[in-house]
């Protein structure tokens, strides 16, 4: 499958459901209902931290297991600007306070929540702040020449400081309840089916965005040196390449992504609490990647939106068995699939060999 | 006598310089001067001390004492890996480590001197004059015919050349070569003396080398480590009738 046929998929996909759900009337056969609309836009924000797992993962060989931590800092901001949104309709009625504050007793707004009733001022966090701590984070671990299985563990453990801090009430981000109960996003009633019709084609606009921005930065020269640094980091030393500097270009970008990505998965599944922090999200979406073929981002889509349909499906019928089944399809393409999804199509003649992944044994 | 370093065509100079690791001296007061333009074998037995010297040129290791002084008075022991690379001293390694998923092209594309930083590589478009570079180190090293394979579908002979090839697209003043000739056949040995020679014609180079054989055909001066010091120094007759040498290394 080609990056053409992805993007046709998820933009086409994402229109032909709408239209389905707005324009043909609920008793027909084929209308689409609004869940539905919904869950599409939740896969496809899914889809967008996948590509931005298999962007570092895929081609700078650094194996974050943290991933989601951005993806959840995104939401947040999100959150934050559809709480403000809410203004006096909520049950306490405080038009500044959100509800959650006025319960524990807050007299005035955290610092941390001024601006976010700005849309621009929320968007801007919604890329500045993961952006900022990818940034701090992979300056120290590059610099240091922190990688494999070390770098991996510490983000992790990056993932669970955030999971306890944000678990805490006197963070003022809603404690382990969250953020929820929005009511309109830049003024739109969230509810309304045309505005759960926006929301995801608008995740299925980003998600191409950001495919093709991935594409072209590993298809430049840039990606072609981030590729060498992924199989021999040190002979790009020799070469006067200093890696620490690809790895944190694509790292902060790959950051950014998974930050809009949570900020559009927020208004659609209509809440984010502390659990989106959690070590098991992360490696959920390292999964995705591995499923869909490691290196190829349209496999990084396609691992996405199939493994999370996968989960609708089974948590809808055997729900304990899940974990069981999502660790039994992740050993399973790591022993007979290296490649993944995509490595059992075939490599699309057009696809540079360049993207071999690395886990293919060597020849 | 007048120090070497303030002779001024020195290219390298290291002077006294000692490694040890985990109480192992791999290098104990190595001196060695490399003049500019000059070509140089180094041979020793295993654990002689000629990689890890290497090293300490690359900035891959920090000596615990000496110096290593590059033209007139550039310390690298106070540099790391790209900062030496970029003042002109290209590697090529024992393994040949070639990046395997990219063209011959693309690998020679990465190696040739320019702008390395991502600001740079990620608008950078292929110039004609990179396009001739390229092709011009692709007749030097004879892969024309595989730019367009897979480095890491090459022959290990194909790798080692496409390696001096990357060094060469460095444009480096000093090459360090180990062990080139490993693993290849007594044709491409011959035809590896040629193009060092030929490269040794613009730039300095230092081999490290087992093959005796090797080393004769290249016909330039020699050091021979031991115990992480120069043992004896001179033409390749000179140290292979010299007792000390016999009885270390060629006696055995």
């Amino acid at each position: 499958m080609s990056m053409r046929l992805c993007l046709l998929a998820v933009l086409g996909g994402a229109i032909l459901l709408s239209v389905l759900n707005l324009a043909v009337p609920p008793a027909s056969a084929l209308h689409v209902p609004t869940y539905a609309i919904s869950l599409a836009g939740k896969y496809l924000s899914y889809a967008l931290l996948a590509v931005a797992v298999d962007l570092v993962w895929g081609f700078g060989g650094i194996l974050s297991l943290g991933h989601a931590a951005f993806f959840a800092l995104g939401g947040y901001a999100m959150g934050m600007y559809l709480m403000r949104q809410i203004g006096t309709r909520g049950v306490y009625g405080n038009a500044i306070l959100p509800d959650f504050m006025v319960f524990l007793n807050y007299k005035e707004l955290p610092l941390t929540w001024y601006g976010f009733d700005n849309a621009g001022y929320a968007i801007l966090m919604v890329l500045l702040v993961p952006g900022v701590l990818a940034l701090i984070f992979g300056w120290l671990a590059f610099r240091s020449r922190v990688s494999g299985v070390y770098l991996s563990i510490i983000t992790q453990a990056l993932t669970y400081a955030l999971l306890l801090a944000f678990f805490r009430n006197d963070m003022g981000f809603g404690g382990n309840n969250g953020l929820t109960d929005f009511k309109d996003m830049f003024g739109i009633p969230l509810q309304a089916d045309a505005t759960r019709c926006g929301l995801l084609i608008a995740t299925a606009v980003f998600l191409s965005g950001a495919l093709l921005l991935a594409r072209y930065v590993v298809t430049s020269r840039f990606g072609k040196v981030l590729i060498a640094v992924r199989d021999t980091e040190s002979r790009t030393r020799f070469l006067g390449y200093r890696p620490e500097r690809y790895k944190l270009f694509v790292w902060v970008l790959s950051a950014v992504m998974a930050g809009i990505g949570g900020a559009l998965y927020v208004p659609q599944v209509g809440i984010i609490n502390p659990g989106e922090f959690s070590p098991a999200n992360s490696i959920e979406s390292v999964i995705w990647v591995a499923v869909g073929g490691r290196g190829t981002l349209v496999g990084a889509v396609l691992g996405a939106v199939l493994v999370n349909f996968g989960k609708t499906v089974f948590t809808g019928a055997l729900p304990e068995l899940w974990l069981f089944a999502l660790g039994a399809l992740f050993i399973l393409v790591t022993l007979l699939l290296p490649g993944g999804i995509m490595g059992l199509i075939g490599r699309p003649a057009r696809r540079p060999k360049n993207v071999t992944p690395a886990a293919e044994p060597a020849e | 006598m007048t120090t070497p370093h303030h002779h001024h065509d020195t290219l390298l100079y290291l002077d006294g310089v000692s490694v040890s690791f985990d109480g192992f001296r791999a290098l104990n007061a190595l001196s060695l001067v490399l003049e500019r333009g000059e070509m140089r074998a180094v041979i020793g037995p295993n654990g002689a001390g000629k990689t890890t010297m290497m090293d300490v040129i690359t900035g891959k290791t920090r000596p615990d004492t000496g110096r290593v002084v590059f033209g007139k008075d550039t310390d690298l022991t106070r540099l790391d890996e790209p900062a030496i690379a970029d003042l002109g001293i290209g590697r090529k390694f024992q393994k040949p480590t070639v990046f395997e998923p990219h063209t011959v092209w693309d690998n020679l594309l990465l190696a040739l001197a320019g702008d390395r930083r991502p600001r740079f590589t990620l608008w950078a478009r292929q110039s004609s004059e990179e396009s001739d570079r390229i092709e011009a180190i692709l007749k030097t090293i004879r892969l024309g015919d595989h730019r367009g394979r897979r480095a890491g579908d090459l022959s290990h002979g194909q790798k080692q050349w496409l390696e001096i090839g990357m060094l060469l697209a460095q444009e480096p003043h000093l090459l360090l070569v180990d062990e080139p000739v490993a693993g290849m056949t007594d044709a491409e040995t011959e035809q590896t003396a040629e193009l060092l020679r030929e490269i040794n014609g613009t730039r300095s180079v230092v081999v490290v080398e087992h093959d005796m054989a090797f080393v004769r055909a290249l016909g330039v001066k020699v050091t021979v480590l031991h115990e992480g010091s120069v043992l004896s120094e001179g033409s390749i007759d000179h140290v292979s009738n010299d007792p000390r040498v016999i009885e270390v290394y060629l006696g055995r």
